[in-house]
């Protein structure tokens, strides 16, 4: 049945949440860069305001550019809706604020990007949300950790950096049987690797600079609901989602889950969190990454094509003690991988030199192609030093608990030909061996 | 809203006000493997100008309690049994796709109770075709996305439902999929499109149908085609309105259909 009424992923990439633009005809989706939205009368404007019609009225709560890339996110993933915003911090402190406050309880994966991690153990304890973290294979230490406060368990679909792989069927099972929902960080696989609703996540948000931009440009993220998550039945049982179930006095009394059965988490968000918060994106950025989304299957398969080269050719270098790529035999999420992650497993991942930190900074500062950043998912390929940059803030034994050593080093292997960049490596870790 | 219909717990949305029944009643009825949020927008609408509103969830559906029932007919009676539970005598009946039918033969089970009726994305008789029934009973989660396929017609609905930034079919998807989670040991998918396909009473009760009656369907709806309506709009005698949508038209375009309701109660 493909076709246009039952599109693939490449159609929906160029087409979801667009057509050409019915006043011009511009076939590209039209940057609207208008803070605010005229109205046809007062009975028009009262009505955009009080949910009787659907409609942009202000740009921090909802635009046409955004709106697509919004769209087009949530059908790539299988969602039945998405907020964009100002990045991914902001989409992860959306999502959690939208269910949680103060008393809160999270449930999270140990394995996370230094600056989740930051948020969940520093910033928001400071307003009163606590976080237990997990190793991310230990599924009953996941189970042990819940409390009647728990809110969500959250997890990235591959840890960063060592890329332990989620085992999202199994945390999700955990969660389930707990009324939470789970919620993940999709950033490093994107849909084109994995949908993690189809493996029973609820929820999951993107850093869009990162693949879905995909050329470094804009600063991103947005946030995903699959629609499934029954936030009234578990409320009946745990108690636990007042803000969805019950009437909201900031916004007319409005029972979020009675407007919505599957849009209840969204109509919150963006009514409560975008509208009150104020994070969201600039549509000149939305259109940006809406460019990088429609070309996101032909960068991954190139990414990961790239990744596979270079994962091979490191494995079997001596000056290499560890390639951490989860399809190497050797890699602990390997199995899973092969289970969750079948077209690869990304093109960001770590390796250890052998050696002391002066070589590794000597292999870093050789490097010629591969510029020296913080970020990833970049067409360019990048590298850094998690111990000195990213993870700075943890301390030794935060570090080995997220499987990093001193001489990690972390690479995002971009869309350049294979060969240049096998030969950078090569030049840099002849560097790396000098400085001995 | 809570209701006792039958001796069971009804649920009825009221629009984001509390129901007043000695106001103009409109009664929206979804259609199969739905619940009363796809008319969130309309009921907020009229409910904020001057209607009382009530948005049902079918026996069986999510928040009302019960088996589903197994004919229009009896989801009929059902219907107006809710309307004595609130207090309601006289309503304007309005459904979508299977809940058309339901009020259609509300309205020519009891005329006098019928203020005008309004069916969106109707069809007499709402033949199911073999294929559909037979995946949905052996298959009812790609059964779902082929009705989902046939349904919407357009990548792009804007301004979105129930706001901007859903995903029409995502959306459409996963609220079957909740529907029919929420009544286990059932599958409620091919029920309700067993109940539409069953139903072979629809013409008899367009003929006793005696208020104004409105078809307001979707240029390109491939579910229930307008050319299938041409002779229950002769016997219903009704104005026909059209919207450039699929057979959601209550999300594909709510402006539209918003407009064109608002028109054929005028």
């Amino acid at each position: 049945m493909a076709g246009y009424s039952d599109p693939g992923f490449d159609t929906l990439a160029l087409h979801a949440g667009a057509s050409p633009d019915p006043v011009t005809g511009a076939r590209a989706v039209p940057i609207v860069l208008s803070t605010s939205f005229v109205f046809e009368s007062s009975e028009h404007a009262a009505s955009l305001f009080n949910m009787e019609r659907s409609g942009h009225v202000y740009s921090r709560i909802s635009n046409p550019t955004n709106a697509v890339l919004e769209e087009r996110l949530a059908a790539l993933e299988g969602g039945s809706g998405a907020i964009a915003t100002a990045s991914g911090q902001a989409a992860l402190h959306l999502a959690i604020c939208t269910i949680a406050g103060a008393g809160s309880h999270i449930v999270a994966s140990s394995a996370l990007y230094g600056g989740s991690h930051n948020l969940l153990h520093y910033t928001l304890a400071r307003f009163g949300i606590g976080t237990t973290f997990v190793r991310p294979g230990d599924v009953d230490g996941w189970r042990a950790a819940i409390r009647p406060n728990t809110k969500l368990l959250f997890g990235e679909t591959l840890g960063n950096p060592g890329l332990d792989v989620l085992d999202i069927p199994a945390v999700a099972a955990v969660a389930h049987e707990a009324g939470l929902p789970l919620l993940v960080d999709s950033t490093f696989t994107t849909p084109w690797l994995m949908k993690p609703f189809e493996h029973g996540a609820d929820l999951l948000f993107h850093s869009a600079t990162k693949f879905l931009s995909g050329h470094g440009t804009v600063v991103g993220g947005v946030l995903v609901d699959s629609g499934l998550f029954d936030w009234e039945r578990s409320h009946a049982t745990t108690g636990r989602f007042p803000e969805l179930t019950e009437p909201y006095e900031g916004f007319h009394g409005m029972v979020f889950s009675e407007e919505s059965t599957v849009g209840a988490f969204l109509l919150r968000a963006r009514r409560e969190g975008l509208r009150d918060f104020g994070a969201c994106m600039s549509p000149h950025t939305a259109w940006l990454i809406l460019q990088g989304i429609e070309t996101l299957p032909l960068r991954m398969a190139r990414h990961v094509e790239n990744t596979r080269k270079i994962v091979a050719f490191l494995a079997s270098h001596k000056a290499v003690a560890r390639v951490g790529y989860p399809e190497l035999e050797g890699h602990p999420s390997h199995a899973l991988a092969k289970r969750l992650l079948p077209r690869g497993c990304g093109s960001v991942f770590s390796f250890d030199l052998k050696g002391s930190r002066e070589q590794g900074k000597a292999f870093i500062e050789a490097l010629k192609i591969f510029s020296h950043l913080a970020n990833v998912g970049d067409c360019r390929s990048l590298v850094i030093h998690p111990a000195s940059t990213t993870h700075f803030r943890m301390d030794d034994a935060a570090l080995a608990a997220a499987g990093i050593t001193p001489g990690t080093i972390r690479l995002s292997i971009g869309l350049e030909d294979a060969d240049d960049l096998i030969d950078d490596l090569k030049r840099a870790l002849r560097a790396a061996e000098k400085a001995r | 809203m809570k209701l006792l219909v039958h001796g069971l717990e009804a649920y009825a949305y009221t629009g984001g006000k509390p129901f007043d029944n000695t106001l103009p009643c409109v009664v929206f009825v979804h259609g199969a493997s739905n619940d009363h949020s796809v008319w969130t927008l309309l009921a907020r609408w009229f409910a904020h100008h001057g209607h009382g509103v009530l948005a049902v969830d079918l026996p069986g559906h999510l928040r009302s309690a019960g088996p589903p029932l197994a004919s229009i007919e009896a989801l009929a009676d059902w219907l107006l049994a809710l309307l004595d539970a609130a207090g309601v005598q006289r309503a304007v009946l309005v459904g979508h796709s299977m809940g058309s039918l339901v009020a259609l033969e509300a309205a020519a089970r009891a005329p006098e109770r019928a203020a005008r009726l309004v069916m969106i994305g109707t069809a007499v008789p709402m033949k199911v075709s073999d294929a559909l029934l037979a995946t949905a009973l052996e298959a009812p989660e790609r059964a779902m996305a082929m009705v989902n396929a046939w349904a919407i017609s357009t990548l792009a609905s804007k301004p979105g439902f129930p706001g901007p930034g859903n995903w029409l079919h995502g959306g459409a998807l996963a609220l079957m999929r909740r529907v029919q989670a929420g009544a286990p040991g059932i599958n409620l998918f091919h029920h309700d499109f067993e109940v539409c396909n069953r139903y072979a009473g629809g013409l008899d009760a367009a003929a006793r149908v005696r208020c104004p009656a409105t078809l307001l369907l979707g240029e390109h709806d491939q579910m229930t085609p307008p050319r299938a309506t041409r002779e229950l709009a002769a016997a219903l005698r009704a104005t026909v309105a059209m919207v450039p949508s699929g057979h959601h038209q209550l999300a594909e375009t709510p402006d539209a259909t918003l407009t064109a309701l608002r028109s054929a109660l005028a």
